[in-house]
């Protein structure tokens, strides 16, 4: 992790999260931060409950116990839509792209917060509402070309291989300038020379826009390259914290990945 | 061939009346993903509250021209179709986010139902007139060409006019605007919609309320035709195999199928019901839109269902 960006405050911190479903319980209290400009990897075998700590982050549960704390502003009882004007985009383990519009359209609505016209300004595509609609699609084509996808600008997303299609789903996320970005296994159903492509995205948004990302995956060898530091999840608890290095020795984490010699 | 003529024009005209009713359909399917039972209850709905609003008003406030009245009853009847939009999206659809589809269409069935009677018992349940100076007389085209011309109603073609400029508005709204492509995110998927930070609740107010409005103009369009009554919200019945054949997604597609149906309907029950004895009118549509399933399940408009497994 050569990069020259530097790692700053906390910004996104975590306390003490627990979440049930009626009698199962999904994430015990857990607790870590996240920092300014880094790469946070949370990882953890299958039914860990990492999805369902970047559900927690993303407004679409809401724990039972604890806090997450976004610069300063504690949320507790917030949807989707108000983590996402927060500053806090995110893509979709199972995609979750809007498969009958074009590549373009799909990372277009992802400047709709950023959209300031009103609906008759755009019915009547009036001065502001035109001007408006020029700036966001300079944006999208550059995000267009960053994740070279300028090919299939027209194509209806679901018709794309999968591994498009996942791009596709983080472009619309970059296209919400996020501060912090959740990554929900953004390698996971993809071959070598996606994985590769993917992690150099994912480097090069954190290196060139500077944005914070929160990455799940389970495939621990992809993540301890990119990541600065790892969260290890097991049946919902915390078994690991810190730096690549620390957490590959960490003897819980050993076990939890090799399972037990006892 | 004049008769043929009269026949297909007659069959053209009732058709736009059915597109009008289905493009109600298309719209809230198009944005919310839902399958709108209550499309037909709103066209009634909006037919009531325009025909008593415009006895109502010019009575209360003096007003004596009937433009004018005509105006305010519109905005009046607009303004109830906005809050049933309004309160459609608060009590219910809100409620609702991110359920099976069946939930959402099971809710609208309540919806329609609810309509249907709340209607009647504020807008009373006679049979009401729309005036809005629609010209009744008929006019004769190519009295050169046939003999008698072929006959037209003047009414028939202005609401041909006022659909397809309906249409026009509508196609352009949702293919280049930035609401309506935040509209038809929501309709692919709420949850994504909302992780973009598009407001499902602003989104169904709206799209509710444009649907509402169409289902004013087929209302006043149909009553001033046949009258304000009951069996107006059963013609919407008939617009559900026009959004089959032309496809749920697809507001050009609500346009044709429309057509297809109504020229079908005509020139079947004129043609063919003469032999083997009529009644073809009635089934027609709903065989075609089997045939349709059978063969063409997304429509001729549709999206094509792609599934990757």
């Amino acid at each position: 992790m050569a990069n020259s960006r530097k790692i700053g405050e906390v910004v996104l911190d975590v306390k003490n999260i627990s979440l049930r479903f009626g009698g199962v319980k999904a994430l015990t209290d857990i607790s870590f931060d996240v920092r300014e400009h880094e790469v946070r990897a949370i990882i953890g075998p299958n039914g860990a409950g990492k999805s369902s700590m970047l559900n927690c982050i993303n407004g679409v549960y809401a724990p039972q116990e604890g806090s997450i704390t976004f610069r300063g502003r504690t949320f507790t009882h917030m949807n989707s839509r108000q983590v996402a004007e927060m500053g806090i985009a995110r893509t979709f383990q199972n995609l979750a792209l809007f498969k009958g519009m074009s590549v373009l359209d799909n990372i277009m609505s992802g400047r709709n917060l950023k959209m300031k016209t009103n609906l008759f300004q755009q019915a009547i595509r009036w001065g502001a509402a035109e001007r408006e609609e020029t700036q966001h699609r300079e944006f999208v084509e550059r995000i267009i070309d960053f994740l070279e996808i300028q090919a299939y600008r027209k194509t209806p997303v679901g018709r794309l291989p999968y591994g498009l299609q996942k791009r596709v789903d983080l472009g619309r996320a970059l296209a919400m300038e996020p501060q912090v970005l959740l990554l929900d296994e953004p390698m996971a159903g993809m071959n070598v020379e996606e994985k590769q492509d993917m992690s150099r995205f994912i480097l090069d948004v954190n290196d060139e826009y500077g944005t914070t990302i929160v990455l799940i995956e389970h495939d621990m060898s992809v993540v301890m390259d990119i990541s600065d530091r790892v969260v290890v999840l097991d049946y919902g608890r915390k078994i690991g914290d810190g730096t690549p290095d620390e957490v590959r020795r960490n003897p819980d984490v050993i076990s939890a990945y090799l399972g037990t010699s006892h | 061939m004049g008769f043929f003529l009269e026949t297909l024009f007659g069959g053209l005209m009732a058709g736009m009346l059915y597109s009008l009713i289905a493009l109600g359909f298309v719209l809230i399917f198009k944005a919310s993903g839902v399958f709108n039972f209550a499309q037909g209850a709103m066209v009634l709905f909006a037919a009531l509250a325009m025909a008593r609003f415009a006895e109502w008003i010019p009575k209360g406030l003096g007003i004596e021209s009937k433009i004018v009245g005509n105006l305010l009853a519109f905005a009046a009847a607009m303004l109830v179709m906005i809050a049933v939009a309004w309160l459609v999206e608060k009590l219910v659809l809100g409620k609702l986010v991110n359920q099976e589809g069946i939930t959402l269409l099971m809710a609208t069935l309540g919806i329609a139902y609810f309509l249907d009677g709340f209607g009647q018992t504020i807008f009373g349940s006679d049979i009401y007139k729309i005036d809005v100076g629609l010209p009744k007389d008929p006019m004769f085209l190519f009295e050169s060409v046939f003999p008698g011309g072929v006959l037209i109603g003047k009414e028939d073609l202005y609401a041909a006019v006022i659909a397809a400029a309906l249409v026009a508005a509508l196609s352009l709204f949702f293919q280049k605007t930035a609401t309506g492509r935040a509209l038809r995110a929501v309709a692919d998927d709420h949850q994504a919609a909302q992780s973009i930070g598009i407001p499902l609740n602003r989104i169904w107010v709206i799209v509710w309320s444009v649907a509402g409005f169409v289902a004013l103009v087929a209302g006043i369009i149909w009553g001033s035709k046949l009258g304000v009554q009951f069996s107006l919200s059963l013609v919407a019945l008939k617009a559900l195999p026009v959004v089959i054949l032309g496809g749920l997604t697809s507001v050009p597609g609500a346009i044709i199928g429309g057509l297809i149906i109504g020229v079908g309907e005509k020139l079947s029950e004129v043609y063919i019901g003469s032999k083997i004895g009529g009644g073809i009118e009635i089934w027609f549509a709903y065989v075609l839109a089997l045939l349709f399933l059978l063969v063409r399940p997304q429509g001729l408009f549709g999206e094509k269902i792609i599934d990757r497994v």
